[in-house]
This record gives structure tokens, sequence and C-alpha cells, in this order.
């Protein structure tokens, strides 16, 4: 794909949220950092899930200078448990499951980081133990495996996963 | 737990009143409109809500609203199922800030319980799986604090949230994630704005990492001068930490407000005087007047009312205008959906019947 204002080859895909409505942009490296420095300033609010991640990701390719094909694999990595790709996560702005935040800690870190200038919750907390929200967040993996094998007919393992999820949803909340 | 078949009538015993939010009463009200804080919460056992599908949000909805009718078995809580609603009653409900726009235009199953008093709302499947807000009038963010955190106790004994042991409490976007915390304060600023020196108090605030949005929160233009300020950062402090934050800079905007009206009536008394005059006038007496209109005149008329300077008029009935001149208020006061056109000819009309009852009959005299 070309760069909507020049002829050199689009590397950087930006959806911004202007008044609700989502609108893609596709840019070269220079009219990219134009684009954002510009954005950062006026058109978009400094916020703004899009330019803060687009910032990040072109933080990350001058830094490390990582070759677009290592960042495209890295887009492609996907969460075991809903399935998500960092791709879709980038483009949307919206995680798929509470997992992806384990599941893209390596990505994801530097950008909270850079949104909040901190990586440690310093809140609020559950009663719960943060073991039973997690075991509970594994419901999301065996239902969508469950599911999976029932359409291919598995139906020894599709057995296997009902009990599984009926053996975590019985347990105490406590 | 008053539902479906009663729905109809209970939207429209809402549009003859306002929510507690805007009685115009608490501290600070001449400035501070209302204090708002909403928590973003998961469930941890369903994908977010961009990866749901219809089934299972479905469930987190059906759940979610066991969870309601087992806490709140007085009676007293409205529930409404977003997707039976007709298009102007769930507008009402964002005019009304009970809902978020981005819920009123979603799809699928989804859902707001709401307290009578229109304190308190929960939207189920929004962004996040909930969101918990508590909306008060006046500057006390302390009081609305409290009683949202004690909320979020009681849903967290019937449910499991998605909380990690270093980042908190999960949300969908990361800009939410850890506190999940937005708190908001609604001021009324016409003065700073007459005196263009809203623009650096903007400025001032995004240096402290707090954010300014228009009256409809996020990507809203700031109508009728009021501006929402609000924290921007939710992961690595305490919520106490982020209330006060944004505590601590209200009253010095508030104060850089009164100054400036205190400059205007001094350097400037007759044209200001004469500037709320004439947007009585004009919200008496027009025969036809579009939202933005309305909203700019009201602000002006809002300004004069605080100063003194239309003696008739009471904060809370302008407070109500704001309001009730939305569009889907007026097109709910109709009894259907309106054009533009037609709707700013009923707005004229509406504004000229209320502020007249409101003056005693002398506000259409005065104007003519």
């Amino acid at each position: 794909m070309k760069c909507q204002k020049c002829d050199k080859p689009a590397t950087f895909h930006i959806t911004e949220l202007t008044n609700g409505k989502p609108v893609e942009l596709h840019l070269c490296e220079d009219h990219a950092r134009e684009y954002l420095t510009a954005s950062g300033t006026e058109t978009s609010p400094p916020g703004s899930m899009a330019s803060l991640l687009a910032q990040h990701i072109m933080a990350q390719k001058m830094q490390v200078g990582q070759t677009a094909q290592e960042l495209a694999e890295l887009d492609q990595q996907s969460c075991p448990f809903c399935g998500i790709t960092f791709f879709e996560f980038r483009n949307q702005g919206r995680l798929g499951c509470p997992h992806d935040y384990s599941a893209f800690q390596p990505q994801l870190e530097p950008l909270i980081l850079n949104i909040h200038g901190e990586v440690e919750h310093a809140g609020k907390r559950p009663r719960k133990s943060p073991k039973v929200s997690e075991r509970r967040t594994l419901l999301i993996r065996l239902r969508r495996e469950m599911k999976e094998a029932v359409s291919e007919e598995r139906y020894e393992r599709a057995k296997e996963l009902r009990d599984e999820i009926r053996r975590i949803e019985s347990e105490p909340l406590e | 737990m008053r539902e479906s078949g009663e729905q109809a009538v209970d939207l429209n015993d809402l549009t003859k009143s306002t929510g507690e939010w805007l009685r115009g009463v608490g501290p600070e009200s001449d400035i501070v409109i209302s204090s708002r804080i909403r928590l973003a919460r998961n469930l941890a056992e369903f994908p977010f809500i961009s990866r749901t599908d219809d089934q299972q949000r479905a469930q987190i909805e059906k759940l979610m609203s066991e969870v309601v009718h087992q806490w709140r078995d007085d009676g007293d809580l409205l529930y409404l199922d977003l997707e039976s609603l007709s298009n102007i009653d769930r507008h009402l409900l964002v005019e009304r800030h009970l809902i978020s726009r981005e819920l009123a235009e979603g799809r699928g199953p989804r859902a707001v319980a709401i307290d009578p008093n229109e304190t308190f709302s929960l939207m189920i499947n929004e962004e996040d799986h909930l969101r918990l807000q508590v909306l008060q009038s006046g500057f006390d963010l302390k009081a609305v604090w409290e009683k949202v955190n004690r909320i979020d106790d009681i849903i967290e004994q019937r449910v499991v949230y998605a909380f990690h042991e270093h980042l908190g409490y999960l949300t969908a976007c990361p800009t939410n994630v850890g506190t999940g915390l937005r708190v908001s304060v609604m001021l009324h600023l016409p003065a700073l704005v007459i005196t263009r020196q809203i623009e650096k108090v903007f400025r001032s605030l995004q240096k402290i990492n707090l954010a300014v949005r228009g009256l409809f929160g996020e990507g809203s233009q700031a109508m009728g001068d009021f501006y929402q300020i609000s924290n921007q950062i939710t992961l690595g402090r305490s919520e106490e930490e982020l209330i006060r934050q944004v505590s601590e800079v209200v009253p010095v905007i508030i104060d850089y407000e009164r100054q400036a009206r205190e400059f205007l009536i001094k350097e400037s008394h007759e044209s200001l005087h004469d500037r709320v005059s004439r947007a009585f006038g004009i919200l008496c007496t027009a025969q036809t007047i579009s939202s933005e209109e309305t909203m700019h005149l009201l602000s002006s008329v809002r300004m004069g009312v605080n100063l003194g300077l239309l003696p008739d008029l009471k904060i809370p009935s302008v407070n109500e205008l704001f309001i009730r001149t939305q569009p889907a208020h007026l097109q709910k006061l109709a009894g259907g959906e309106l054009e533009t056109t037609d709707r700013n000819i009923e707005r004229a009309r509406f504004l000229h019947r209320y502020l007249n009852q409101e003056s005693g009959g002398q506000a259409y005299g005065d104007a003519n």
C-alpha cells in the first residue's frame, strides 16, 4: 500500500477517532512523523489512544531499530485465550480479554509506562486474590476450545473441557 | 424493580424533572455543576466487549441483571434494556448523563441500572463490561467517591473482577487500567471564555496530566461554556491520590472564574448587563432557535443569575433548561421524532412558556 501523501510505501496504519467515527490513515514514516507531531498539538486530543499507540510503535522502531519484518512478526502474535492479534489491538485500540495483558506483556508494558508513567497498581484491591481472577479468565480459553472441539466433532476432548469448565465454575468465589 | 412494560411511563416521568446533579446545590454550585466518578470493571471469565459475540453479551447482561436484582430488592432501581428502547429514549438518557453515547449507539445486548434520583448508574456492556458512575450536584468528590466505592464493594462480592497482581483492574483500553477511575468535575466558566483566559487554563491543566472535555465528555464541544476537568492517568496512584489532584486544582479554577467575573462587573458592567439581558430577551421571544444558540445564550443568563442581574430567575431552573432544550428531551415532550426545523420551533415555544412561567409573566412583557 502506498502512503496517502506520497509514493513511498505506507508503513504506518493509524486509526483516529474523529467525532466518534474511526478514520483510517496509511502513511510512510516521514508523513507519519509529521502527522503525529501535528496531531499531538492540534487535530487529535493528546491522550487519544491512536496517537499514543502510533507514537509508541514509532519510538520502539526508532530505538530498537527493528526491521519491518520483525514488527510484522510482533503484530501477528496472538493471545491463546481470546485469539486477538497484537495488530488487531493496534488497529482498534481495544484489547480482547484480561489475559492479553500477560500475552502481550513485552509490547504493552512500554506503552502502559508511556500512558501512565507507572507500571504498578497502587490503588484498591478486591478482597479475592488475583489467583481467583486468573482461574476465571482461564474459562475464556476453555470455552473457546470446547466450541472448536464440538465443531470439529472431537467429542471426547469437548467432554474433558466441559468437565474442566464446570470444575472452575463451581469453585468458591472467595 | 420496575421493568420492561413500565419503561415508557418511567422515561416520560424523567422528562418532567431533572436529575439530582442539576439541582444547583452543594458546595461552589454557582460554578461547579457536578462532581462525577466512574469506575471501569470487567468480569474475569468473559472476553472484553470487542471480542464477545451476542450470546456472551447476553450472558453478561443476564448475570449482571441478577446481581442488580439481588442487591437492590427494595424495588426502586430502574433497569433498562437498551435494545428495547427507542432511539429518542436512548438519547434522552445520554442527555441526562446517565449513559454514554457509546452505549446508546452500540449494538447487541446492553443495559443500564439507574437509581430514582439519578445519582447512580451502572452501564452494562459498554466499552467495559461494567461502568459504575456516581454523579452529584456541586463540588463534593469525597461523598461521590465513598458512594461509588461502596457500590463497587457490593458488586465485587457477587462477581469475579478481572484483576492483575501488578496492573490492578484490567480494562479493554490500557488508558483505564489500574484503578479504572475517572473523576470529572463539570464547571461553568463563561467569564474565563469572555476574557479569553480559558486557553491558558487548559494549557496549564494539560501540563499536570489533567484532561479538559466538553459537556458530553470525550470528543464533545464545550457548549454553553461547560467544561469537564478529569484525570488522564489511572495507574500507579491510589484512587484517593487521583481524586486529590483534581480536588486541589478545581478551587484554583473557581477562583480564576470568580476573579474574571469581578473584573467584568467592575470594568464593563453595562456591556455585561446588556449581554445578559439580550440573551434573556432572545430566549423569551425567539420563534425558532437552535440548540447551539440556546446553550450559548443560557450560559450568559446563568452567569447573570449568579451575579444578581436577573433576580426573577433561579439557578436550578436555568440548569434544567440546559437539559430540557436538548433534542431528545424536546422530541420526548412533543411525543415523536422531529426534524431539525421543527425542533427549533418547538424549542423556542418551550423556552417561551417556561421562562414566562418562571418570571411570573414578566419575561415576555419586558422583552417586548
